[in-house]
């Protein structure tokens, strides 16, 4: 196992809490992005959200949106660059709720960029309020008895949602919370980006990702949770392969 | 407007169909790609400008059109390009509301325009066109001011001036202004350091302070740089009627008449509604004794004059909402009974 920092990353400390899961995103899309060969082609699109400050890590060009808008922004990226690479990184609150219509219409366009979705059920910027994605009974500062099927329906499951979409590519989910887990979801992410390499068109890789302090969990329980609570209800796997026919 | 974007070398466009403006995004739909541009039909306003986010930051002149209740949907993305400082057009054919409203011509959204809509201290370019031929000339300019200074611009029409016809004389594309180097563009960082387009300034804590003093500044050169008005038999006018767009054409018919009458009557058009061009203004205030504002809507641009004259004479109004524009002689009455 190799230890050395990617180029594709700055040498520097990130403003993420302990055992939070975007700085493990980060170094695994650096590392595709070094093998991959194409650091001074990319373009990196920053969400509103934990992970606003990306371009503090990425040692590339980077365009930060507007909350849930870097679907459409990558879009015009792409169209007029369509020899670059370009990805969007966002949030569950950016990706499936403030930010769905972008993110459904660049999907069924078939949009020739990569997306990494960081799901970690809750929105981590604002402290730890509700997200589409929080699962039933999970307590958050706007659902403090525990998210009520009833009242605030079932978390979204955007790979599966996706994957009724004639003009998507490629939908995985994966998790970074044990080793294996982030092997997987290297592989995936490669892929992902590969296949915009390709010009095989709208590429998503949904990674199950830990927020211990908004889910006031230490950060091996964190790890817990994603895998006994979060991976039943958004099960790991492809969705779809439009190269598997 | 669309061939004077194409001309300009406009290559990119996104919109969402709403009426009175729907000719836009179809005839740049099929026009735009002829010309080696990309035209898309966004599934918003939101979406459609944050793709001009996206395209203004790619490095291509870029475009977007819509009509009032669009152009709020738009507010958000257009503070971000503001803030980012970033070029870019966007046409507002304005039509009756507030709400839904209704489908006819509106100068309701001059408060949007000039004054600001999105949130922040920012400030946007606000061209007023009031036939088809300016409709052409300023398009094509708009994208030169908007690269110079990079910053949005915006022509605010309205809903007549964007369904009527009328012939226009081709003219050559010549930028107006300098145009400088684009060096803040994303194209992947090969052979320099990676280029970073951002809005959000946490630290240090005086980072926003000086970003915003930065634009004051940049905003005070625009307004000392860039004023368009047009004066009408100012001259020697007792009364000065001001007016902007469609209404400043309907409002010379008016005056035309009485003239006729024998009544000292003139016209300042402003053709910049940011910046303001107060000294057109401040130029007739000797000679004028009173002034009347026609607008169609019941009382925004009215405040800028009274501003731009210190209130120092007795303004009158004459003010339509909902999507009615005053006729001649509606303004012919009302310049009669205010003329003394
Ligand atoms: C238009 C708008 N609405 C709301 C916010 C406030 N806001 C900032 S981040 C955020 C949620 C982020 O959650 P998520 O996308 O899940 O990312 P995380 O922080 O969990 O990584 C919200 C609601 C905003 N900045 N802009």
């Amino acid at each position: 196992m190799k230890f050395k920092k990617p180029e594709s990353l700055y040498d520097r400390n990130t403003h993420y809490c302990p055992g939070c899961g975007h700085g493990i995103v980060h170094r695994i899309i650096g590392e595709v992005i070094d093998e991959l060969g194409i650091r001074e082609e990319t373009i990196g699109t920053a969400p509103v959200g934990c992970a606003v400050l990306l371009y503090d890590y990425f040692n590339f060009d980077v365009i930060e949106c507007a909350h849930g808008r870097p679907p459409a922004v990558a879009t015009a990226m792409k169209r007029i660059h369509p020899d670059k690479i370009v990805f969007t990184y966002q949030g569950d609150g950016d990706l499936a709720a403030i930010g769905t219509a972008e993110m459904i219409h660049a999907a069924n366009r078939g949009e020739n960029f990569t997306t990494i979705f960081v799901n970690n059920a809750i929105y981590g910027m604002t402290g730890g309020q509700m997200a589409p994605t929080t699962l039933v009974g999970q307590r958050t500062t706007t659902t403090q008895k525990g998210r009520d099927l009833i009242k605030q329906g079932p978390p979204l499951k955007v790979c599966e949602l996706l994957s009724s979409l004639d003009g998507v590519a490629y939908l995985e989910r994966v998790a970074v919370s044990t080793a294996k887990d982030s092997m997987k979801a290297k592989k995936a992410i490669k892929k992902a980006f590969q296949n915009q390499i390709d010009g095989k068109g709208y590429s998503l890789v949904e990674v199950l990702s830990m927020c211990p302090t908004d889910w006031k969990l230490s950060p091996a329980q964190a790890v817990g949770f994603v895998n006994d609570e979060m991976k039943k209800v958004f099960k790991p796997g492809v969705y779809k392969d439009t190269d598997v026919k | 407007m669309c061939q004077a974007a194409i001309e300009a070398g406009c290559r990119f466009f996104a919109g969402y169909p709403i009426t009175p403006q729907n000719e836009v995004p179809e005839y740049m739909s099929s026009h735009l790609p002829e010309a080696g541009g990309i035209f898309i039909q966004a599934e918003s306003e939101l979406a459609a400008i944050n793709m001009i986010f996206g395209a203004s930051a790619a490095g291509v002149r870029c475009m977007t059109s819509s009509s009032s209740p669009g152009v709020s949907l738009k507010q958000e993305g257009i503070s971000y390009i503001a803030a980012a400082e970033l070029p870019c057009v966007i046409a507002n054919m304005q039509r009756g509301g507030p709400g839904l409203g209704n489908i006819r011509a509106s100068q309701g959204d001059y408060f949007q325009a000039v004054k600001g809509g999105g949130h922040g201290d920012y400030r946007i370019i606000v061209l007023a066109p009031s036939t088809l031929p300016e409709i052409y000339e300023l398009t094509m300019a708009a994208f030169d001011y908007a690269d110079h200074y990079r910053n949005p611009v915006l022509i605010l029409g309205d809903g007549i001036l964007g369904q009527m016809a009328e012939p226009i004389e081709l003219k050559p594309y010549k930028p107006v202004v300098e145009l400088p180097e684009k060096d803040y563009i994303l194209d992947g960082c090969k052979g320099r350091e990676p280029r970073i387009v951002k809005t959000l300034l946490l630290r240090p804590a005086e980072a926003l302070v000086e970003f915003n003093e930065y634009l004051k500044v940049k905003y005070a050169r625009i307004e000392s740089e860039l004023k368009l008005c047009e004066q009408y038999l100012t001259e020697d006018a007792e009364l000065v009627v001001a007016a902007y767009g469609i209404t400043a054409r309907i409002a010379i018919d008016a005056i035309d008449a009485a003239r006729e009458k024998g009544l000292k009557v003139g016209l300042i058009r402003p053709i910049t509604l940011w910046p303001f061009p107060n000294e057109a203004f401040k130029e007739v205030v000797g000679r004028a004794k009173k002034f009347l504002v026609v607008e169609m809507s019941n009382g925004q641009f009215v405040d800028d004059v009274k501003l731009a004259i210190d209130c120092s004479r007795p303004v009158e109004f004459l003010g339509t909402g909902g999507g009615w524009y005053p006729t001649p002689e509606k303004i012919f009455e009302k310049i009669e009974a205010v003329y003394k």
